[in-house]
This record gives structure tokens, sequence and C-alpha cells, in this order.
């Protein structure tokens, strides 16, 4: 017979606040393989652990229940703390009676206190027809693919090659650096950008550890952590890299000019171009989209200006197959497409830009050479308006989020205006404004004091144009005034919104994303930087909005994170996996097809199907799709689950009968 | 759609010193340092009465508002109280920016919204001139005359007047010629322009 010990924790008050814990504990105790039950104001601490421990040699207990928070949180914690007084840790089993009671039914104190043991009840018939398993063993690829070539993938990449590990950093631009390379200077500190990035450049470049590949997209993830494998695509840029020398004689003599994205459209590129601006030795790639020789096939003024021999209008995609033990994803963050937000003029009024366009205004090496110019006439203006929360924040219309660069950004703009344009106003029309990190509030006030920044509380409500003025209707809310303002140029602190394509990567990966197309991290707080889909790490803005202070933090993060997990020489992985009963399993091949993981195989030669128990994440939809229930879960068989089931419906039973006797039926 | 009812002040149109920087100058206080929390308005005693509350006149001094700030009844309703400057968290006194404004209003012959109030102020000043000290009987009476309203707190002034409150005769101070001394020098700055 079982020997059972029942830890009930209080968790301060978050369990014991709302359930009778020590009547619990009682109840519990007086059944019948129940040899120890008692309750603790903190199970989770060392003091609790210990008392389980004590419990497991004195009492010669051979199963475990601590009935505390959601497995999610502590099962790992106790599960080693079994292990510890040497009993197999899958015969311990967490019964969630915070989550799934005293936090939901907190009004009700005898009910929780009920549904509390019930839980417990339903724990211990699991319990009692758990086996004892053994964890599973996997071997280990010690390389690491990164997705994104920003700052955050950067990091990510350096940290990780200097601790010796292989690194292959892809980036779908033909530049490394991402959207740090397109800003001015950086608050609070006023760093340059390009003093941020290019040490970091020269370090991924020469690295003998790092494959740094540019232009190039991940096309398919199979296989599980410790062994991914990755195909990836090198797009054809047309352009034989190895032969280029970067002269830049293509890009001059290209009759073809188009809007620059990376100027946000305050300046034109050719349809041979490289993605930032000359100078940092960067090769060109032809856009075969605007590329009179792809359109009309006649063209060849790159070819002829080429003295190397470079140019390839029959280059093609070329595939790579890489095996890795972990992916990083660094994807980043786009703008919000402000022409979305009819009222504000964006892409009607031209003198309406956002503010990565005003960063590249900002740069020495931008459109203008660091001026600050309207678009429409080249202009200095003198009275800005800046418009917070530009699609920021909207639950309604667009995105419910804080953005949380904007404050910063904006204050910085404007700081920077009034240095760059003498006799420049900067008004700014905030909600609320956040400086949460060090040193940004007084980077914020110094601005407001010594520049003459204007705040003016309230969202704006209409801009239009005027003459040459872009009209700006909005409120100040602090004074309840309307305000109206002629303004030369309005800049709009849009919305950071995940990098397009994020879903598409997201699917291959299997990485999991909010309703926005944010990665999820595992939890918020305890495992921040790794996704759910084990062997996927995060970092950067595809995780959420965050200024480079945070992404940076975030990416170490993600490098130490993945250092640990290639500490160990095989990956071990939790044996709660799927099996198969091969005397029931008739090998219709379901199984195969609904596995998200690739983990079921069928057997040929004994025509029944498989379980990869590597693959196998657990989760449980063969065992709902088999015909025959022949598939199981280990520790979660359906004798196991109908014998939980039962107990709650011989509770709710009892119970009504209680109801009944009570009401004199 | 309401129309707006009003426009910030062009930078454009610039001359010389702005508003906020003569404010700043005569009352000595960095007033570029609200970040409007509100603790000055929500502790106004007076502030019901106003018609623009503390925080926003120090928000219109920002914006540049000379005629509307220094035309406001707000900064006659003031008692000087001193609630909002102890409380700001960025030391702005703000009960001695009302009255650096009260003067500025004088000053430029902006006509005071709340005359009684500028009368009331005048009368006092009167009363110190002469005595030293505030006489309130005969401060009462000028203030009458100079307003012309005689009826209002008449019941009140019996009351004050049965209970010994306005002694019939002034008493002088004995300083009296460092009195007329500070007066003949507030004057002179007064003839100067501020």
């Amino acid at each position: 017979m079982k020997k059972i010990g029942v830890f009930i924790c209080h968790c301060g008050v978050n369990i014991a606040g709302t359930v009778d814990v020590k009547r619990v504990a009682r109840e519990i105790g007086e059944i019948e393989d129940v040899v120890h039950s008692e309750d603790y104001i903190y199970m989770c601490s060392d003091p609790g652990q210990l008392l389980i421990r004590k419990a497991i040699r004195e009492d010669g207990l051979n199963g475990v229940v601590v009935a505390c928070c959601s497995p999610s949180m502590h099962e790992v914690t106790f599960r080693k703390a079994v292990k510890a007084e040497g009993l197999n840790p899958y015969v311990c089993e967490i019964a969630n009676i915070r989550e799934h009671c005293s936090w939901v039914h907190q009004r009700d104190t005898e009910r929780a206190t009920q549904k509390a043991a019930e839980i417990i009840r339903s724990v211990l018939e699991k319990l009692r027809q758990n086996e004892a398993l053994e964890t599973l063993t996997m071997p280990l690829t010690k390389r690491v693919l990164v997705v994104g070539g920003g700052i955050a993938g950067i990091t990510t990449s350096v940290d990780l090659a200097d601790a010796g590990y292989e690194v292959i950093l892809v980036e779908r631009r033909p530049s490394v650096g991402g959207k740090l390379l397109q800003l001015s200077q950086t608050f609070p500190s006023l760093d340059d950008s390009r003093c941020l990035l290019g040490p970091k450049r020269v370090e991924i470049r020469g690295h003998p550890k790092i494959k740094v590949m540019l232009y190039c997209e991940v096309e398919e993830v199979k296989g599980f952590v410790g062994n991914f494998d990755v195909r990836i695509r090198a797009k054809s840029a047309y352009v034989d890299w190895e032969k280029c020398t970067a002269c830049g004689q293509c890009v001059e003599k290209c009759p073809v000019k188009v809007p620059s994205e990376f100027e946000r459209g305050l300046k034109v590129r050719k349809a041979i171009y490289t993605w930032a601006p000359p100078g940092d030795s960067a090769k060109p790639v032809i856009d075969p989209g605007q590329c009179s020789h792809f359109l009309d096939d006649d063209c060849a003024i790159c070819q002829e200006a080429c003295s190397e021999k470079a140019i390839d209008y029959h280059q093609e995609d070329r595939y790579f197959e890489e095996r890795v033990g972990a992916i990083v994803v660094a994807t980043g963050y786009d703008l919000f497409p402000m022409e979305m937000i009819g009222e504000y003029g964006y892409g009607r009024i031209l003198d309406v830009i956002d503010g990565l366009a005003f960063e590249r205004m900002l740069s020495p090496s931008g459109p203008t050479g660091g001026e600050i110019r309207r678009p429409s006439d080249g202009r200095i203006p003198r009275e800005v308006v800046f418009i917070q929360c530009a699609a920021s924040r909207d639950p309604e219309r667009y995105m419910p989020y804080c953005s949380r660069v904007c404050c910063m950004y904006t204050a910085k703009h404007a700081k920077l205006l009034k240095r760059k344009a003498s006799g420049a106003q900067p008004y700014i029309f905030f909600m609320d404004i956040r400086t949460d990190s060090k040193g940004y509030e007084q980077f914020l006030q110094r601005a407001i004091e010594e520049e003459e920044l204007i705040y003016l509380r309230g969202r704006v409500a209409r801009v239009f144009q005027e003459g040459d003025k872009v009209m700006v209707w909005g409120e100040d809310t602090l004074t309840n005034r309307k305000v109206e303002i002629a303004a030369d140029m309005v800049v709009l602190a849009t919305a950071i919104v995940p990098s397009q394509g994020i879903q598409d990567l997201a699917a291959k990966l299997r990485a999991t994303t909010d309703r926005h197309g944010f990665l999820t991290e595992a939890h918020i707080k305890l495992y921040p930087v790794e996704s759910p889909t084990k062997g996927l790490f995060l970092a950067g803005c595809g995780q959420g909005p965050k200024d480079i202070t945070d992404t940076v933090a975030q990416a170490s993060a993600t490098a130490s994170k993945i250092q640990s997990l290639f500490s160990q020489d095989v990956l071990s992985q939790d044996p709660l996996v799927a099996f198969v009963d091969p005397e029931i399993c008739s090998g219709c091949g379901i199984c195969v097809q609904v596995c998200p993981y690739e983990a079921r195989e069928m057997d040929e030669y004994r025509g029944i199907s498989r379980v990869h128990e590597a693959l196998c994440q657990g989760c449980g939809a063969c065992i709902a799709s088999c015909p025959n229930n022949a598939c199981e879960l280990r520790n979660s068989k359906a004798v196991q689950v109908f014998r939980m089931i039962e107990v709650f419906e011989d509770q709710q039973k009892r119970g009504s009968a209680d109801e009944r006797a009570v009401h004199g039926h | 759609m309401r129309e707006p009812s009003m426009g910030i002040e062009p930078s454009e149109g610039k001359k010389g010193r702005s508003f906020i920087e003569e404010v700043q100058e005569r009352s000595g206080e960095n007033i570029r340092l609200c970040y409007q929390c509100l603790k000055c308005t929500a502790g106004c005693p007076t502030a019901p009465y106003m018609d623009f509350n503390p925080n926003a006149i120090v928000r219109m001094i920002q914006w540049g508002l000379k005629q509307e700030v220094l035309e406001s009844k707000a900064i006659w309703l003031c008692v000087s109280c001193e609630a909002c400057g102890t409380r700001c968290p960025n030391d702005i006194d703000i009960g001695l920016l009302m009255d650096t404004l009260r003067e500025m209003s004088l000053d430029e012959g902006y006509q005071a919204r709340e005359k009684g109030i500028v009368t009331l102020h005048n009368a006092f000043m009167e009363s110190i001139r002469r005595g030293g000290r505030v006489h309130e009987a005969t401060m009462m009476v000028e203030y009458k005359l100079r307003s012309g309203d005689y009826w209002t707190d008449l019941v009140s002034g019996v009351k004050l007047f049965m209970k010994g409150k306005f002694p019939l005769l002034p008493r002088r101070i004995k300083g009296m010629n460092s009195i007329r001394e500070i007066y003949r020098k507030a004057q002179k700055k007064v003839d100067k322009g501020g």
C-alpha cells in the first residue's frame, strides 16, 4: 500500500486567506493511505522543503502531494526535494489550490475549503497510479541560430561566440544593425547610434565563431531542442558578393529611382542599392520588383558599370542546411502603418512624418545631412508638433499597449530640434509621460527646463493642411482649453508592432505569439527569455516593445540561458510523454497526422505507430484522436484521469444529498 | 465641432523677452520646472472661485498667454496662504508668483477683474502708510468710499465693532520714519518701471 504525505502551503495569505488550511490538513489526514498531512506558511521555502524531506525520511513516504500554487511555478522545486531523499521525482504531484481555488473563490471560505480538499483527493487518485519514471536523455548540438541582426541578435551572438559556441546569425536585410542603424542619437546619454553599433559590427565581422548570413531567411525548421535542423534561404542579390568590392559604381549609374525604405521615404534609392547609406563597405542587392532589367529586360547599365563583373542577373536563391541546438528569435519591430489613422493625415500631408523619419533627419548621414527640414519645401520648421501615443494605448481602434520608447524619444527629438533649428518651438501632446528607467526622468525634466518644451496633455483630434501650415487641433486637459497650433511640421510617435512576417516565422518555429504578434515567453517573470517551445529563446522587441538598454540586457540574458543549456553533455527531458499499447494499435496513422511535433511515426514492419520520445512534448493530441484508445500519456493515463473526475462527481452527489437533507426533502 | 477658442502664441512673433522670462525674472521662480501634478490646485482654498486654477496659471505662463493671465480673476483671488508653495515638489512659490502677477497686471495697466480686491489692497497699503500698521476703522471707511459699496458686510461690521474689534483711535508705531523710507523706496522702484 502507498504511504502518502500531503503538504498544504499557506502561500502567505494567498491560500490561507481564503482556504481553511488547518481543516483541509485534518480532513486529508484521515484518508487511509495518507500517513502524513500538514500545513506550512511557505512550502517552497527552505524550511518548507526540509519539512517534506524530513517526513519522507521519518514516515517512509513513497508518494508526495504538495497542495500549493500552479505546477508551472514549483513542480520542479518539489520534485528536486523529493529526489534528494532518494524517491523517484515522478511520485511527487502538485495539487493546485491557489490559481484553481483560493484566488478565484476569495469571498467564499466554506466552499473554497471544500474545493481545496476535493482537488487534493483527486490528485491523490492520480498519484496512486503513478509510475516511477526515468528522465530521458538525448544528444545536444552546441551551436546556435540567431534570427535577426539588430542590436539584440548581435549582442546575443557576440556573447555566445565569446563563450566558445558557434553562432549562425541570419539577417534578412543586406546589412546588420537593424533599427538602431536608422537612429541618430540615443536617449538618455545621447550616444550616437553608430558609436554603439560600430564596435559590435566589427566584432561579429571578424569573429571566428560567428557566421553572418546576410540577405537570408529561415525557410524551414525541423527537430527539437538540442537538435534543430534549419533550412536557410539565401535570397538572390543578383550580385556576386564574392567579387563585389563595394565600390558603388553600379548604384551611381542605375537610372531607376524609388523611395528609400531606410530613409523612410525622405530620399530616393536606386533599383540596385545598399540597405544602409554607403560607407560601411555594404554590398548592394538588386530589387527585381523595381529594376528595369527584370521589368523590361533591356537595361544592363549596372552590369556594364561593374569592373569586377559581379552583377549576375541569373543568380538564384541558394539553400543551406544547418543543425543547431538552440534558436534565438531577435526579429525586432516595425512601425504601425500610420496611414490607417485618417485624422493625423500621415501619407496625405507631406509634413506629417513619423519618429523614425525624424531620426533620419537628425542623423548626420541622413537625407538632410543632419538638418531638420520640412519634406514639402525643405524649409527649416519653427513650430513643430509631436504627437505621442499615436496608435498606442488605443484599445478600441489600434494597439492597446504602451510602446514604451516614445515618451523618451519624443523628449529627445524635441531637445535635438531646439539644438539644430534655432528658434524652433516644440509642442508635445501626451497622455502620460512614462520615464521608467535609470536617468530617464532627469533627462526629461532637464529637457523641459532647458529647452522650453511645451507639453500639452491630451490627444490630438485633427491634423489638416491650411496653406503651407499643418493645423493641429487638440485640447490641453490640464487647463481644459482647446488648443490650435499652426505648425510647420508634425512628428508622430508611432506605435511599435512586431516586425513584418513574424507570424510566418513563428509558425515555422512553432513559437507562440500573442494576439498582436509579439512572441510569448514561457513565464513573464520566471522565464522571460524562453519561449514555451523548448530550445527557442527570445531577445528584443519581437517579444514586446523595449528600449535599447532593456534589449541588450535581454539579449545577454538569452545568451547566458543558452550557455547554461549547453553546459550539459546530453539533454534530459521529462519522461511525461505519450506511449502506445502495441496490442491495441491498429496502425491507422491518425496520430502521425495530428502530432504537431513530428514525434509520431509508423513502424512499417510491425504495422503500428511509434512515439519518438525525444520529440514528444506530451500535448495529448494523439491520445485524444486515437480511435482505439491505444495511445496513453505517462502518468496521465485514462484510468487516472477518470478516477480524478470521479472524485469530483462523488463530492457533487454528496453535496446535493447534504443540501436535500438541510432543506428537509 | 466646437471652434478652438485659442491658439498658442507662435514663437515666430516673439520679440525681446518672453512673458515667461519676465515673470521668472520678477518672481525669481523657475516656472519651467512645473510638471503639472496639480498639488497646488488640490490644496488651494480659493481655487473653486478662480477662473483658472493655480496650475493652469502656471501653464498659461509657460505658453506665453500674457493678457489672459494678467486679466484673470485668479491672480486677485489668491489669499497668499502659501499652501501651494509649501507643497510644490519643484519648489515653485506660487503665492509669491501670484503677487508678482498682480504687480505686473497693475504696472501694465490691465483692468483687474476683481475691482474690490484691488481697492481693498490699496486701502490696506494706505492705512499702513499713515500709521505703520492697519487701523481697521479708517481702512474700512476708505475702502467703502473708494469702492462705493456701502452696504456689504455691514452687519458683521457692526458686530465686530460691538466686540471692540474696531478701535476708534489709530495707534501709531514707533518707527514711522522707517515706514516712510520703505514706501519712498518702493515708490521709486515703481516709478522706474518695475
